[in-house]
């Protein structure tokens, strides 16, 4: 049982891994266009010099070039070809294999992960050689708490919109609530800024719900700054198990609505 | 002449009768510009609760530009991009060849054939915060219209650029979302040129991607500030860009091989 669990995720690793590569030209313009980040770094290192924030110039540089990178890890895609699966109909030569489709997701967003990595770290250079001052390197239990931390992050953010996506078999167009929780997403978790520089009851806010522990916090643990792991692990952990069951209900559910209607 | 207008609003007409099937999305639409409102004023707002500003420009000012940024994102959501995904699909799938064939220039048939609604949310907000901030300013109304002008060539501009990149794709259709990368760099049009710090950021958006162009210089023109120079170098580079996008659209298709997947 469990070493065709293995066989079977070593096999869709190779079969993903190899589709991944082909298509890098395509992934290397996606880590391209998600600059916001490095935007953002410009217009705060330079607001922080005329400015009295509570973090300083530096600071606010090593904070975007780490949420740069912490973006990268947590792309997630699942609801556009989910819905497209199920609009054309596809997904009914996936039912008919012995192995629940979630897992060819799964696969292809992790071995996307690694083909994006390269250009991460060049970019990740030239911001670098621009700003040499803000240059660090975090220490390897940082490092390896903050790999921890993405990864967790990374899968109740696959968990979260993998239940959104199950609202295609009621909906031709399930990928809208997307752009709508990217908003909540966008201004909450710390990608425009700093939840430092935030009001107080904003980020008191913010910190009920799932959205800074997946860029704010690992970020925080990237540049060596405290973090309530504790309370992280139980956040993240309440909102994956009900995303989790949710999405298992959905999925009985929708199977039981599904026509294969377009194929 | 008078073809073109016919054929344009049978374009719309047919599309947008599509596109209404889904109403639900519509509030959708609106509520995520809502939220997108709500949060770039507050994220604007940050940098003026450390006693900062964005470059020398005050909150008011600095949220005229933001609802400029807004405004071109609705039309270019409105206008653009619904059309995008379906000229590379074109290219991909080897349809582009009854495009070629109708009596009507290919350009224009690729560029207009779709307009979404769904954009128009994002329209109404971004003009309701020009307003808001104009009010603000007390700028007066004459100064707002004199704006429309640089508005428009903004438009160009970003529709040049566009069009230019997504014919790209009839050499390489694997890179149909490198205008998702041109999309991630206009992000900076948000913030006044100013904001930017100098050297590479400067020269990358003035030059490169011309963000300066797009929404600082229609600003300066309704806040009555700047020179004139930055006008001029707007209506040059719309003309050059938008000339550069037919020619380089006509070289392009002689690569056309209409080979389908």
């Amino acid at each position: 049982m469990i070493a065709r669990g293995v066989r079977t995720a070593r096999a869709l690793f190779r079969l993903y891994l190899a589709n991944m590569l082909e298509y890098r030209a395509e992934i290397y313009l996606w880590v391209l266009a998600s600059v916001l980040p490095l935007i953002l770094l410009g217009v705060w290192a330079k607001a922080a010099e005329s400015g009295a924030f509570s973090l300083s110039k530096v600071d606010f540089i090593r904070y975007f070039m780490a949420v740069f990178v912490v973006r990268q890890f947590s792309f997630i895609w699942v609801i556009w070809e989910f819905e497209e699966l199920v609009v054309t109909g596809n997904l009914s030569q996936q039912l008919l294999m012995p192995l629940n489709p979630v897992w060819r997701f799964v696969a292809s967003h992790i071995t996307e992960r690694v083909v994006r990595l390269p250009l991460v770290l060049g970019v990740v250079g030239v911001g670098f050689a621009l700003y040499p001052d803000a240059f660090w390197l975090p220490r390897a239990t940082q490092l390896l708490a903050a790999a921890g931390l993405l990864g967790l992050a990374f899968s109740v953010r696959f968990l979260l919109q993998y239940m959104m996506s199950m609202l295609a078999f009621w909906s031709e167009r399930a990928a809208a609530i997307e752009e709508l929780w990217f908003v909540v997403y966008l201004f909450l978790s710390g990608l425009i800024a700093p939840l430092d520089v935030y009001p107080e009851p904003v980020r008191r806010f913010t910190e009920l719900t799932p959205f800074p522990y997946l860029i704010y916090y690992p970020v925080n643990l990237l540049l060596g700054r405290g973090v309530p792991l504790g309370r992280a692990l139980l956040v993240l952990g309440a909102w994956g198990s009900v995303a989790w069951v949710a999405q298992r209900y959905l999925w009985k559910r929708g199977l039981e609505r599904y026509t294969a209607m377009g194929n | 002449m008078r073809r073109y207008w016919r054929v344009l609003f049978s374009f719309w007409r047919t599309s947008l009768l599509s596109e209404l099937e889904y109403r639900l999305n519509f509030s959708l639409a609106v509520l995520s510009s809502l939220g997108h409102l709500v949060g770039n004023c507050f994220g604007l707002s940050l940098f003026y609760r450390g006693n900062s500003s964005l470059g020398g420009w005050p909150y008011y000012e600095a949220l005229l530009v933001m609802g400029l940024f807004t405004t071109l994102q609705g039309v270019n959501r409105v206008l653009l991009s619904p059309n995008l995904a379906r000229i590379v699909e074109h290219m991909r799938t080897g349809t582009l060849d009854f495009v070629l064939l109708k009596p009507i220039d290919t350009q224009f048939w690729l560029s207009t054939r779709r307009i979404s609604p769904w954009g128009l949310p994002d329209v109404l907000f971004g003009l309701g915060m020009i307003g808001y901030a104009a009010h603000e300013l007390s700028l007066p109304a004459a100064q707002l219209l004199w704006m429309l002008g640089p508005l428009a060539l903004s438009a160009l501009i970003q529709y040049s650029m566009w069009f230019a990149l997504a014919s790209i794709s009839i050499w390489y259709v694997k890179i149909h979302n490198v205008t998702e990368v041109l999309n991630g760099l206009l992000a900076a049009g948000r913030y006044p040129i100013d904001a930017l710090p100098g050297g590479v950021y400067r020269f990358v958006f003035t030059f490169i991607v011309p963000v300066a162009l797009l929404t600082t210089v229609p600003a300066h023109v309704a806040l009555g500030h700047g020179s004139s120079s930055w006008l001029w170098l707007s209506a040059a580079f719309a003309l050059a860009a938008f000339t550069f996008s037919r020619a380089f659209w006509r070289h392009a298709l002689r690569y056309y091989t209409s080979a389908s997947s």
